[in-house]
């Protein structure tokens, strides 16, 4: 069994308009996505900005409002808010991209860390404080930091902090949204690989949400690509970087630098190619909406929204 | 004619904090050629935009020494009157967010126009707003006609980073300084934005200076490299030279930390830029950052050192450098 399933979710956020301010439309920000992710896995959602990853990621742990569809967590329909017991709110966090601004500036480490063990569970204050430590400790700070504000830390050093506040509870599943996006290259290295040693030591699950995929083929099993709230292609890392067949997902690897800058001219030329399939083929990949056709099986493991062929 | 197109002779920045001065941009010597992309890489904090706002006079409250000649004027030297008739001329800058670039209440064909009135004045309205639709289909913006007439708000963040770019093209400048130029846009986006890049300056035969801190983009476009760390140039190379034999401990961590083909572990550097207060003023100001190497190792005061032709490092003691996952064995690879 899944530990995550999520079954045609669709998250719509309605247009307001004219002077009675009444629904004129709806924005499609999820639009059928399917997928599940097994227990100890890493699940990556990439996409361009605006193509609904953040949606999907807030949708299944309760930010946001689901329209449609279904989310099941350890075989358990969480999909209504009111289902969400205690326990699953536990066993799912969140970390965010922005290690500025998601940690509440007024307020020591302690605390920030502490918040979460407060809302759950009944310790006293050497208990919470203890368990902070060892938090701190697990993604390497020091004991000093327990008095210190986010501001006298640098931002993978904060990051870290979001980090031990979300697994300060022990869940099964983290969403992680873009979690090293505002770093440094060499910061990005400390969390991803850091988010891995977790992983294996406490069994994590991620869903791991990207657009930079060179991070995303680094840390993931498996990875879907979303367009415009729609997947476009999902299958294992190898289908999609070795193997890519809808024309977006090509076009998408094909922009990404190459750090070896001997392929330079070859990558270019590479890259004007797909740019022209992707022009040429447009139509046929792409509805009367530029919205993504429905996925086809081409293997055990590939998906991919394939042009409708009358 | 010499190709050389700028010249900067131990280029010192800084700025007043508390009671004394201390140096963002500390005794740098850099070179930049017409047709030529001289990327330059460090994490944030590293002294690069420092480096570019001294290179275009925009600093009012550091103090700069050194030289910075660009042909035969010292833009050090320059009076604010030359530096005004350079600036969106000649020497032209594009940041990093398009959206704080432009002015939110003025049309786009009017902004770029006012560059173009401001260094042209005698081009006519009709020659002007000719030149200003070239300009916009030259950037790849579609329908420039009806874009001219637009407001930033109402495009996405590639047409206005083009915009803004259009904007530093329009005096065809010979040197073009872009500071993550595309940090804030999407890949696909972020490639067509480069390849254009590319296309100017061969078409301009401009020199252009790149700042990033994505070892791709400066792989992608990349003539030669300057890698920077706290405030000085660890090593200068041809792009090939860099990516193949880098030999500052520097250049390398910051390699090896890049997510690549079948790498287990990245490596992680240890520690933090440090802030312009806590700067060690004296030895090498990396070597905190690599505790595993034995102290005996460093120089006392790292110098560059031109190892093979065009090939500068920063102090003699990169042979002695390994990766604490590799083992000292390492030694001999990085003394190549
Ligand atoms: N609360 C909201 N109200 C209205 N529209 C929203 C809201 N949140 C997101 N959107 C829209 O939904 C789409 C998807 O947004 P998001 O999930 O943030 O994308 P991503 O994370 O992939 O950049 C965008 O068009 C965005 O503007
Ligand atoms: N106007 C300024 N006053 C004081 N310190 C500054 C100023 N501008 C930059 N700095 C400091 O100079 C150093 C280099 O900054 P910067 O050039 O922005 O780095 P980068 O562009 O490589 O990220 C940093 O320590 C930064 O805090
Ligand atoms: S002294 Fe040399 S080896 Fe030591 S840290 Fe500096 S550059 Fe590296
Ligand atoms: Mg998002
Ligand atoms: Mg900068």
């Amino acid at each position: 069994m899944a530990l995550l399933e999520v079954r045609d979710l669709k998250v719509h956020f309605p247009i307001k308009g004219g002077i009675l301010n009444r629904t004129v439309g709806h924005i499609k920000a999820v639009d059928g996505v399917n997928f599940s992710i097994e227990q100890g896995k890493t699940y990556g959602l990439v996409g361009e900005s605006g193509s609904g990853k953040s949606t999907t990621g807030k949708a299944i742990i309760g930010l946001e409002q689901i329209t449609e569809g279904q989310v099941i967590f350890n075989g358990e329909d969480i999909t209504s808010i009111k289902n969400k017991t205690k326990d699953i709110r536990k066993d799912i966090q969140m970390i965010f991209q922005d290690p500025y601004s998601s940690l509440n500036p007024r307020k020591r480490v302690l605390d920030i860390i502490a918040e979460p063990l407060r809302n759950y569970e009944k310790l006293t204050k050497n208990e919470e404080k203890q368990r902070v430590y060892e938090l701190l400790e697990l993604v390497g700070l020091t004991p000093e930091s327990i008095w210190k504000f986010p501001h006298q830390f640098s931002g993978g050093q904060r990051q870290r902090i979001g980090v031990a506040r979300a697994i300060a509870l022990k869940p099964k599943l983290i969403i992680a949204d873009e979690p090293v996006s505002a770093l440094d290259v060499s910061v990005q290295a400390q969390v991803l690989n850091f988010m891995q040693d977790i992983q294996k030591e406490l069994g994590l699950t991620y869903l791991f949400i990207s657009h930079d995929l060179g991070v995303v083929k680094h840390m993931c099993d498996e990875i879907a690509i979303m367009y415009r709230g729609r997947y476009v292609e999902q299958g294992t890392k190898d289908d999609i970087f070795e193997n890519p067949q809808h024309i977006y997902t090509k076009r998408l690897i094909a922009a990404i630098p190459d750090v070896n800058p001997r392929n330079r001219d070859k990558h270019y030329v590479f890259r004007q190619e797909v740019k022209k399939e992707y022009e040429q083929a447009y139509d046929e990949y792409f509805d009367a909406e530029g919205l993504a056709f429905g996925l086809k099986d081409i293997s055990d493991t590939h998906r991919v929204a394939l042009p409708e062929r009358g | 004619m010499s190709n050389r197109l700028l010249e900067i002779e131990n280029l010192t920045t800084s700025f007043r904090i508390g009671d004394g001065y201390y140096a963002a941009v500390d005794n740098v010597s850099l070179t930049v050629n017409r047709n030529e992309v001289l990327g330059i890489v460090g994490e944030s904090g590293s002294g690069k935009s420092a480096l570019a706002f001294s290179i275009m006079r925009l600093h009012n409250r550091a103090k700069i020494e050194g030289k910075i000649n660009l042909e035969d004027t010292d833009l050090v030297k320059a009076s604010t009157n030359e530096l005004n008739k350079l600036r969106g001329d000649s020497l032209s800058m594009i940041f990093q967010d398009p959206l704080t670039a432009l002015n939110p209440l003025m049309e786009i064909g009017a902004q770029i126009g006012e560059t173009l009135v401001l260094h042209r004045p005698q081009m006519s309205k009709k020659q002007r707003y000719d030149r200003v639709i070239e300009l916009l289909n030259l950037v790849g913006i579609p329908r420039p006609e009806h874009v001219y007439q637009q407001y930033p708000h109402e495009l996405s963040g590639g047409m206005r980073q083009r915009v803004v770019i259009a904007i530093a093209i329009a005096n065809k400048p010979q040197l073009l300084i872009a500071d993550e130029p595309t940090t804030a846009l999407d890949v696909t986006i972020q490639a067509q934005i480069l390849d254009l890049i590319h296309k100017l300056k061969e078409e301009m035969d401009a020199g252009i200076i790149l700042i990033t801190h994505d070892l791709g983009v400066v792989a992608e476009m990349a003539d030669r490299v300057a890698v920077m760390y706290a405030g000085e140039i660890v090593e200068v190379a041809e792009v090939h030279t860099l990516f193949e034999n880098p030999l500052h401990p520097y250049t390398r961590s910051l390699l090896n930390s890049v997510p690549t083909e079948g790498q287990d572990k990245l490596h992680v550097i240890q520690g933090i830029v440090p802030s312009l207060k806590n700067l060690p003023r004296t030895g090498c100001r990396f070597a905190a950052r690599i505790p595993w190497i034995d102290e005996s190792a460093h120089e006392e005061n790292p110098v560059l050192h031109e190892v093979s032709p065009g090939h500068y490092v920063r102090c003699t003691c990169h042979s002695k450098f390994y990766f604490p996952e590799e083992g000292k064995e390492g030694e001999a690879n990085g003394a190549s």
